[in-house]
């Protein structure tokens, strides 16, 4: 038998030779690619936008604002429209399809200059309108006339923070059936949250306040929107005249404990988290160009977990101190009142919006939803172990790309359930669609069963399923721990 | 006992886990020249488009390696020695082994052409080549493709996102017609123009023109004509890469030649995945399968030898998929590109060009399906591959082999209309 002698080369010397450290060198944005071809449209459309900054910034500065439409108009107007007509021509000629080139070059996209700048500037907005308001008095004026006509008073922060949110919602909304025109679950939940936002979290609670009733939105239910199932907001709407009052006072209760669960249980989370949410809504349109920032590691995951069950824990204790307090003539008065400020102020504030939203550009569109939401992790329980969603995997076709792990904006790691053929179940999923649009071998598809027995081994039992997963962590099925 | 795994792909890794299950305790080596962890191949792509990083192309955290005690040599194998079980490093000196298993998959084939080693002439297959991409990309504007399968597509596609001109030269009369019935071609090469890319068809390369600095300046193709560009992809198909075990008595034909259970003639030597060819016991044609799942399929099997079960390979029923620009493409059973005696084909396609779907029967059984721009289970295609279902049984139930997302326009009706009409 011959052996060849040590150090003999076998192997082409040319493959020896390559040693290319991809761990520290990575390969990440080209030196200097072509750059896309900028249609005119795209520029004029710019310029539009532009002039729409020109005429906010010259009416913030330097016009008097007595309520006048003109100003408000010409700005939000020729911001819009220039916004609009961008999207337009910057889809209008390519191909339907996926739209991820460069995604992961870009500036904007993958935390450049201009990603963190957008953060500050973003994260700067709601501090400045949580807690310094008085700054934002002319670009209160500017909606004036919006708020007079819908709700025949005067505008004041909340009212202009609720426009620009809408507004945002709607435009990139736009953006989202240009880039999805191909996939019709898309478009459909995109229409879903802009109705959502426009109708019942903007337009609605507006008219409610021109009919001196109270401002409520029906989107929003007890434990995310925390106060509606505390005894002072109980109490002022079931002691405000006529019936409405204590009928939201019904529909939160309702939609809180029965139509939560039942909803979850036919058609998973995503009916509220995807679909109907104002903050799912931002989310799923201003924040899509930043749904692959959120971290995907097991370490994220173990974090994720205990912050979103801690801050379940507070509100639920919050409440239950509150209402303990009220019905007995001040008891736990001391505890209650600081722990209704102090989870107003670091959850509902801090955590929700200025980390929540400030921090898209640079942490993904859905830090709030998958950290701290407690709403969310209500209805992820519930969709863990007792709905009959699920992400069916595609038999053997998954060859393990990616795609799907680096764009879902909860950080599931989907692709280490598909290449082993499993369905995905897990508590934090959205079902947002993502994964299955970007998938190139066609493997993942969002399924409502006809039980949630069938979902995963076990999942028959979800009592046990459950018990086990609050005795040992997640580590039952579908943990990345037992992938061997 | 050592096993030592020559190749980080998904072969070698599919095997390094399977055995670790069976084998909790033995030592497990891993070596790779290509890169530090494993990364899934068909990703290349979508790190050069920008869709994602290299970072995110490993399916397993680094941390899972140290987890399950998979040990990871960064190096080239330049050679073994058989009779002292061990295997030349190519900087880190010998490595021994008890059970040795050859995973090195392909090469990238090159026909010869004259020009064929200019620099700016590449293919597509591991990360040395997306790293020369990377650099002959920044200085290219026209580009030229070579070999119309699936990795040329690929090539085409990503230079194309980075709004580099292409022009794509193929030797067939429709873009991957030798594997592809022409009607599901038909449909690729719509797609390739719509995109702006040039596809010239049944033109042979003739050579690739040097600048005078060895760089490419021009392609040339059979019928003289020139066509200027800055890089040129060389994507003809791709064979087992046994340059390994070329000298060695390791038998090699076209790949490294291994039975059933991917045993070489050498005793504790085995190969498997795309660098093995599996000889055929009953005189048949031997076995060479070079996509993603084969290899990790190949690679399960593996483990269970490698680990001391008596295990063999079942290649089951072919299935594979791709992704042509936006088009998606799945197969179920083997459609060859032309009907064969006794095949009988239903085809029906969109009107719109972007959905269809060909069903093929044999003997009123079905036996196969293509998938065109519509996704189907396959779960339940391969079940009724394998019961032998009539054709009239599918089209009666073809709306539960859907796999599309919700809402999506279903076609069935219209499918099952037309399938039925030819059937008639």
């Amino acid at each position: 038998m011959s052996t060849p002698p040590a150090g003999t080369t076998l192997i082409d010397p040319e493959t020896i030779s390559y040693f290319y450290d991809e761990e520290a060198d990575g390969f990440g944005e080209p030196a200097s690619a072509a750059e896309a071809p900028r249609k005119p449209g795209m520029m004029v459309s710019a310029g539009v936008i532009g002039l729409g900054f020109l005429v906010l910034v010259v009416s913030l500065l330097g016009m008097p604002l007595s309520g006048a439409w003109t100003p408000f108009l010409l700005s939000f107007g020729l911001l819009s429209a220039g916004t609009i007509s961008y999207v337009w021509f910057t889809y209008k000629d390519t191909v339907p399809g996926i739209k991820h080139d460069g995604v992961m070059f870009g500036n904007t996209t993958h935390r450049g200059a201009i990603a963190w700048a957008l953060g500050i500037a973003l994260t700067g907005f709601y501090v400045v309108l949580y807690w310094w308001p008085e700054y934002l008095a002319r670009t209160i004026m500017l909606v004036e006339p919006l708020s007079q006509a819908l709700a025949g008073q005067p505008a004041n922060q909340w009212f202009l923070y609720g426009f620009l949110y809408t507004m945002a919602v709607v435009l990139f909304g736009f953006r989202m059936f240009m880039r999805y025109r191909h996939n019709r679950y898309h478009i459909i939940r995109t229409i879903s949250v802009m109705f959502f936002q426009l109708v019942l979290a903007f337009v609605l609670p507006q008219f409610l306040r021109a009919l001196n009733e109270p401002e409520f939105y029906f989107s929003y239910f007890w434990p995310l929107k925390y106060d509606y199932l505390f005894p002072g907001t109980v109490d002022y709407l079931v002691n405000s005249p006529g019936a409405l009052g204590s009928f939201m006072v019904f529909w939160g209760v309702i939609c809180s404990f029965i139509a939560t669960p039942v909803l979850t249980y036919f058609y998973g989370k995503r009916w509220y988290c995807s679909w109907v949410c104002g903050c799912g809504g931002l989310a799923e349109t201003l924040g899509d160009p930043w749904r692959h920032l959120t971290p995907k590691s097991t370490v994220s995951w173990k974090i994720e977990r205990a912050i979103i069950y801690a801050v379940l824990l507070l509100i639920i204790l919050t409440t239950a101190v509150l209402w303990v307090s009220s019905t007995s003539q001040g008891a736990l008065s001391a505890i209650s009142a600081p722990l209704k400020q102090w989870y107003g102020f670091y959850i509902g504030a801090v955590f929700a919006g200025v980390i929540g939203v400030g921090f898209y550009p640079v942490l993904g569109n859905r830090v709030w939803c998958r950290f701290g939401c407690p709403m969310a992790a209500v209805l992820g329980i519930i969709q863990r172990f007792f709905s009959r969603f699920r992400i069916t995997t595609n038999g053997g076709q998954c060859m393990s790309c990616g795609n799907c792990t680096t764009y879902c904006e909860m950080g599931i790691d989907v692709r280490a359930y598909a290449e082993r053929g499993e369905n995905i179940v897990r508590s934090s999923c959205v079902g947002c669609g993502v994964c299955s649009a970007v998938c190139p071998r066609g493997v993942l598809k969002l399924e409502n069963g006809r039980s949630h027995g069938d979902r995963y081994p076990g999942s028959d039992k979800p009592l046990g399923a459950f018990s086990t997963a609050i005795s040992k962590g997640a580590r039952v099925y579908g943990d990345r721990d037992g992938y061997v | 006992m050592h096993t030592v795994i020559v190749g980080n792909g998904v072969t070698g890794v599919t095997a390094a886990t399977r055995l670790r299950q069976l084998q909790p305790d033995w030592k497990i080596t891993l070596v790779s020249g290509e890169s530090a962890y494993h990364y899934s191949r068909p990703a290349l792509m979508y790190i050069f488009m920008g869709h994602m990083t290299y970072e995110a192309t490993k399916p397993f955290e680094d941390r899972f390696w140290r987890d399950q005690r998979l040990d990871l040599v960064r190096d080239w194998v330049t050679g073994i020695d058989i009779e002292d079980k061990q295997l030349v490093l190519h900087r880190s000196g010998r490595l021994p082994y008890d059970r040795l298993l050859i995973a090195t998959g392909a090469k990238s084939n090159k026909f010869g052409w004259p020009g064929q080693d200019l620099e700016g002439v590449q293919g597509l297959y591991n990360l040395k080549d997306l790293r020369q991409l990377y650099e002959n990309a920044e200085r290219t504007s026209h580009a030229v493709i070579v070999g119309g399968g699936l990795i040329g597509i690929e090539l085409a596609e990503m230079l194309h996102s980075r709004h580099i001109h292409v022009t794509f030269l193929i030797r067939e009369a429709s873009y991957w017609c030798n594997i592809l019935p022409i009607e599901e071609s038909g449909m690729i090469n719509r797609l390739i123009e719509e995109q702006g890319i040039g596809l010239i068809r049944e033109t042979n390369l003739k050579e690739i023109v040097d600048d005078g600095s060895g760089r490419v300046e021009a392609v040339v193709t059979e019928f003289d004509d020139r066509i200027d560009c800055q890089l040129v992809g060389l994507t003809p198909g791709v064979s087992p890469n046994t340059d390994l075990v070329k000298s060695t008595p390791i038998e090699t034909g076209r790949g490294v030649l291994v039975d059933n259970s991917f045993r070489t003639n050498i005793p504790d030597i085995y190969a498997a995945g795309d660098c093995a060819e599996i000889v055929s016991r009953n005189g048949g044609r031997n076995l060479i399968q070079q996509v993603w799942y084969t290899g990790k399929k190949q690679g399960k099997v593996a483990g269970e030898v490698l680990a001391g079960e008596d295990t063999a390979y079942n290649p089951g029923i072919w299935y594979n998929s791709a992704k042509f620009f936006d088009l998606e493409y799945q197969t179920y059973g083997m459609i060859l590109s032309t009907p064969q005696p006794g095949e009988h084909h239903l085809y029906w396609e969109h009107p719109s060009h972007r959905h269809a779907v060909r069903v093929v029967g044999t003997d009123g059984c079905i036996k196969a399906f293509n998938f065109m721009g519509i996704r189907a289970r396959h779960e339940v295609c391969e079940r009724w591959i394998a019961e032998r279902r009539s054709v009239e049984y599918v089209l009666g139930h073809l709306e539960e082999a859907n796999f599309d997302p919700e809402f999506f326009v279903r076609h069935e009706t219209e499918i099952v209309r037309s399938l039925k009409e030819q059937l008639a």
